[in-house]
Parts: structure tokens; sequence; C-alpha cells
């Protein structure tokens, strides 16, 4: 499925898990999992050893599965065998890509069932010969947008992002956090317009997910507080979780 | 492709690969320093302190005794005599400069020995700022005396306990920090790498190394050298030196740390030469030489010289290697320690073990040198002699 079809049926939950942690094997399974809760678009992490946009929790995430053997080869059969009718995103860093060749990346994504990429360290100046990888296989090429973005700058990330707008809910790096703040609000007010928007970084609780939702945003994005569940070994919870924002993003609409 | 970015180049090399949070920071960054660096009085101001504090001009000095052994003629830049004891200080002060003149009251760094480290935190006392420095838990284990160093100039030293637990996770940790600290805080980065405007501003601030030392040498032998002699880590002490010279008929070598020898197993290289073993990829903010697995992931890095001890390298110097106008070579761990005890024993300098690397390559090949040649010794020995202790079971 093509990711903006998917928003025709917004809000939505996007959940973001780490590919082969606990391992490459389970990663099909709990793909299936997330959307049988609930989750709209799955965000698939290929594990990179230096993810600088990350926080503690991922990091982890990501040392555990490279230990389990992950990589690219096999992270594009876990996202084929995973077999799900909604889009699977790519989230990983640009060394990855990079060193498995563009329009190889991009066809590998295409043939796999993944729809878009997120690669949280290519802004839109040094991407152009991805996008254009990109555009021959018919994957979306996400940019992102934060806080200190400043106007014009966002209007160049939204003229240049396809599928969404992945909109950075504050500085700093990824994880769990106790509140939405006034910036991320106003990023949300800031960045409303033709392109649909998404809220990650720090997104834990249905109450933030609802939040944003309310607060402009098309979809909320969850990363860590799943991550943190996998590690954890509670998939009972990370299920409930994922149903639980589900439904807080489904009210935040009608509200 | 507008002005700025071309800057930000050279050739495919180099470029700013950083997550969008960082982007507005490292852009301001970009802005004060190009501002700065045309401003007279930043400029009085930069070589004032370079003069009275950090103890410039250092002597560019005929090295007699390694001339005659190798049979030509021998000069040693020594930039072990800077305040600190090695060339980091040329750059630490340029760049908390900058960080004063932008308002910015809390420095981070990483560090890898600490001597990067080191020449923060005396800057951060000096020039009154809050000063933290990212170090590798393995690290901190390795260079106690560095550690102390550091705190008693009053910096933090924060452990970092992620990846490898080295100085590429030191700088993953510090550019974590970074992105949401921004507002108070600049990213003193210690080596001509990383995203622009780092690789070039780090490379000018460095270049007075190879400024004085064109002088000098001119002022001593009346013409400029056959070759000159560098070791690479990161590359700063190389870029210094090297970058005054680019446009000479002057052999550039820079020699890279050969380790154990130049295997590697899944997660870790044997060596740090990005250069003559690394591919094309992407580390920390630039697109450079880098040694990754063939998925694409770092490999650790292995040198007895914590600052050759780096996956990475400038995005300069890649593309100057690609273009062939420096040469690349290794020195081993062995070829280093008998660069170490060489020059000890017969000018009655140690270097630093980075350095001992361009002193052991020139014991190696002084064919390569021509009939005038001068090393750059970076740094001092002494906080290299508990490792060459141990590694001598002494």
């Amino acid at each position: 499925m093509k990711i903006s079809e998917a928003f025709r049926n917004k809000p939505l939950l996007i959940v973001y898990i780490c590919a082969g942690d606990p391992s490459p094997e389970e990663t099909p399974d709990l793909v299936r999992r997330l959307v049988r809760a609930g989750a709209d678009i799955v965000e698939l992490g290929l594990p990179h050893s230096d993810p600088i946009a990350d926080g503690p929790t991922i990091q982890a995430a990501a040392q555990r599965a490279i230990a389990a053997g992950m990589n690219t080869d096999l992270y594009f059969q876990a996202a084929a065998d995973a077999n799900v009718d909604c889009p699977l995103i790519f989230m990983g860093y640009y060394n990855m890509v990079y060193a498995r060749g563009l329009d190889r990346f991009a066809r590998d994504c295409a043939k796999s069932g993944i729809a878009g990429m997120i690669v949280p360290d290519l802004p839109p100046e040094e991407a152009g010969p991805l996008r254009e990888a990109c555009r021959r296989h018919g994957v979306d090429l996400i940019f992102l947008a934060a806080p200190n973005t400043p106007p014009e700058r966002l209007q160049m990330i939204q003229e240049n992002t396809s599928g969404f707008l992945y909109l950075v809910a504050r500085a700093g790096v990824t994880g769990a956090r106790s509140d939405i703040q006034e910036a991320t609000r106003d990023l949300i007010a800031r960045a409303s317009g033709d392109v649909p928007t998404a809220v990650g970084f720090g997104i834990s609780t249905p109450e933030h997910a609802a939040e944003v939702i309310r607060s402009g945003a098309d979809a909320a994005i969850v990363g860590s507080a799943c991550v943190d569940l996998i590690a954890r070994g509670e998939l009972d919870r990370l299920e409930q979780l994922v149903r639980q924002m589900k439904e807080a993003v489904r009210r935040a609409k009608t509200q | 492709m507008n002005q700025a970015q071309s800057a930000a180049k050279f050739g495919r090399y180099g470029g700013c690969f950083v997550p969008e949070t960082l982007v507005q920071p490292v852009m301001e960054v970009a802005s004060a320093y190009s501002r700065l660096k045309a401003s007279p009085e930043f400029r009085r101001e930069l070589e004032e302190m370079l003069k009275h504090f950090a103890g410039r001009p250092t002597p560019l000095y005929f090295a007699k005794n390694l001339s005659r052994d190798l049979g030509r003629r021998i000069y040693l830049k020594r930039e072990d005599l800077v305040h600190g004891g090695a060339h980091k200080l040329n750059n630490t002060l340029g760049q908390a400069l900058v960080a004063k003149h932008m308002g910015k009251t809390r420095l981070i760094a990483e560090t890898g020995a600490g001597q990067h480290g080191v020449a923060t935190a005396i800057v951060g006392a000096n020039l009154g700022f809050e000063t933290q420095v990212y170090m590798g838990e393995v690290d901190i284990e390795r260079q106690k005396m560095n550690v102390y160093r550091m705190e008693l100039m009053g910096a933090e030293v924060i452990p970092v306990r992620s990846g490898s637990r080295t100085l590429k996770d030191a700088i993953n940790e510090a550019m974590r920090d970074w992105s949401s600290s921004f507002e108070n805080t600049y990213y003193l980065f210690g080596t001509a790498a990383g995203p622009h405007p780092f690789p070039s501003m780090v490379r000018d601030f460095q270049s007075v190394i190879g400024a004085e030392a064109r002088g000098q040498i001119q002022e001593a032998e009346g013409r400029l050298p056959d070759s000159i002699v560098a070791c690479v880590g990161g590359g700063s002490n190389a870029m210094g030196i090297f970058a005054p010279f680019l446009k000479d008929d002057v052999r550039l070598i820079a020699v890279e740390a050969g380790g154990r020898g130049l295997g590697h197993d899944d997660k870790t290289a044997d060596h740090g030469a990005s250069l003559g073993c690394g591919q094309d990829g992407i580390l920390h903010g630039s697109l450079t030489r880098i040694l990754q697995d063939p998925h694409g992931q770092i490999l650790e890095s292995y040198s007895i010289a914590a600052g050759l001890d780096y996956p990475g390298v400038g995005p300069e110097l890649a593309y100057l290697a690609e273009r062939g106008r420096i040469k690349t070579a290794t020195a081993d761990d062995r070829a280093a320690l008998r660069g170490f005890r060489t020059l000890s024993r017969r000018e009655g300098i140690i270097p630093a073990l980075e350095s001992a690397h361009a002193v052991g390559y020139v014991l190696r090949e002084p064919e390569a040198l021509g009939d005038l040649a001068i090393i750059n010794v970076s740094g001092r020995g002494d906080k290299d002699l508990a490792t060459v202790m141990e590694y001598e079971n002494l």
C-alpha cells in the first residue's frame, strides 16, 4: 500500500521497531502483531553501529540486533516475510543506504513492501541522488523538520518530502519523555498544509499521541516505548499499548 | 547547489550529513566563523592568545643527529612545545573564541586519548566556559592522568558507555548532547573531520603550523622542503602543516596507524588506516573514507596511539589522497615504538606515540623524503609513558 493511501484514513498511528531485535527471525511476527493491534504504518529500523539521532533505548536495541546477526540482506527478507497489508517504512542511517548503493537500496525497498524511507542524517541538501533513486522505484523519501527549523527552510523541506513530513517533537534524540512541549505544538501549527504530518520523538503514551493529533498532526509516531517493551519481552503489553494509542488517536480526531 | 554547499565539499567528500535538529546549530557556527575569520579584531585576538598563552611560534628544529643517521636534512616542527603538549590548542583556542563571539556559555567536546579534552579544558578554564568532555569508558581507564588534568582545570569528564566506548562513541554522544543543548552550548570538535564547517575551520586554525614552518624553512634553508611527513588520525595536524604547501612542489606524506597489521574481523580493524584501507561512507556528518563492514556498520579501529585510533578521516585528506596530491602510508605499532625510542635517544625529544608514527615511517623509508624534509612532531610523549612501559613489559 502507498503511504498516501494510508493517510486517507487519518489520523494514523505509526509504530517504530528496530528490525532484528531480539532476533531477525522474530521481526516478521512482531510487525504482524503491531498491525493486528492497530498500527497503520510500521516504521522498521535498520540497526546501525553509530545511531547519532537515537537515545539510549534505541541504541541498545540496535546493539542487540547487530549482535543477533541483523544485516541489510536479512532486513529486506524480514520486511518481505512480514507480508502485511499496510505500508512499511525504512528508517536508518545514510551510511547503511550508501554502502548498499542508492539505486539497489531503493529497488530492494520496493521489492520487499517498503513504501518509504526515513534517513535521519540525510538533510534535503544532500539527498539529491537518493531522491532520484527513490523516484525511479516509486518509494517515498520522507524528510524531517524540527522545532528549530526556520520558516523558509521548513517550506523547502515540505516541498522536498514525499509521503508525509516527519516532525521532530523536540530537540534532542529519540526516547520516551514526560510531556509535549509548546515547541511541538508550534511546529505542528507551522507545518500544517497540503503535506500530511507525523510527529515523533518522545511520544510514549496514549495522551501524548492524542495531544499531537488534537494539535493538528495527521499521525503520531511511537518508538522507544514499544522498543522498551520488546526488550523486556512483554509482547502482550506491547499490543495493549499500541491498541490504546490507536484508540487515543482515533478519539482525538472526533474531539 | 548554492555557494554555502559547494564550500562544504572537497570534490565528492565532505558535506553536512546531520539530523535536522543539528542543521541550524551547524549553520550558525559556519556563518559565525565566516564572519569572524574576515575580522581583523578576531585575528588579532587569536594571534595574541597563540603568542602569549599557547607559546607560538614553535621552533622548526634541525634534527642534526637524525639527519646524520639518515643522510639527509631533517627538520622537526615542534608542536610538542605548544601549551598542553600538542597542536590541539591551536584549534581549541580558535574555536573557543568563535564560541565566545557567538555568546555561548558552555563547551562540549569529545576526546580519545584525552589531548583534545585537555586542550578544551584549558580554553574552558582560561576563557570562562562551563566545559564537559565526553570520553569513552575504555579510554578513561587507559588515560587516567589526562582525565585528572581535565578535572583539575574545571572540566567535567562524562564517561561514554555506548557502542565501543571509545572515541567514535564519544563523538556520537557529544552530537546527541548538542542536539538538545545548542542554545547555550558550542560543540568544540577536535579534528579536521565532522560536518561542514568543522573540516575547513579546524584546518584553518591548525594551518598556523604550516604557515610558520614555511617561513622558517625558507629562512633556514633558502628553499621549500622536498617533503613533509605527518601522522593522520582524523587529520588535524596533517592538514595544519600540509595546507600552506598544497600548491607547491612539496611531497606531502600522510602516515596512518598500521596497528597490528592491515587486517580486520567482523567488528574490529587491526589498524586505523581509513585513507589506505577504507571505503567511501558517511561518518560523523561527512562523506569520507571510513573503515566499515560490507553492510555499512562502522568497524572499531585500533592503534597503540589513541589519537590515531579512529575509523574515519577528514574529508579534505580523503579528497587530496584520491587526487594523488598527498601520498598515504602506514606505520604499525612496532614502527611507531621505534620512532618513539629513536627520537628520544638521538635528539632528546620524546614524541607523542601519534607523532612517533611519522618518525617511524621516516626511519623505514628515508629515501621517500628527498634531501630536505620536515616531520610534524604533533605532540609530546609524556602522556604515553605508561602505554609504552606496558607494551614493553617494563
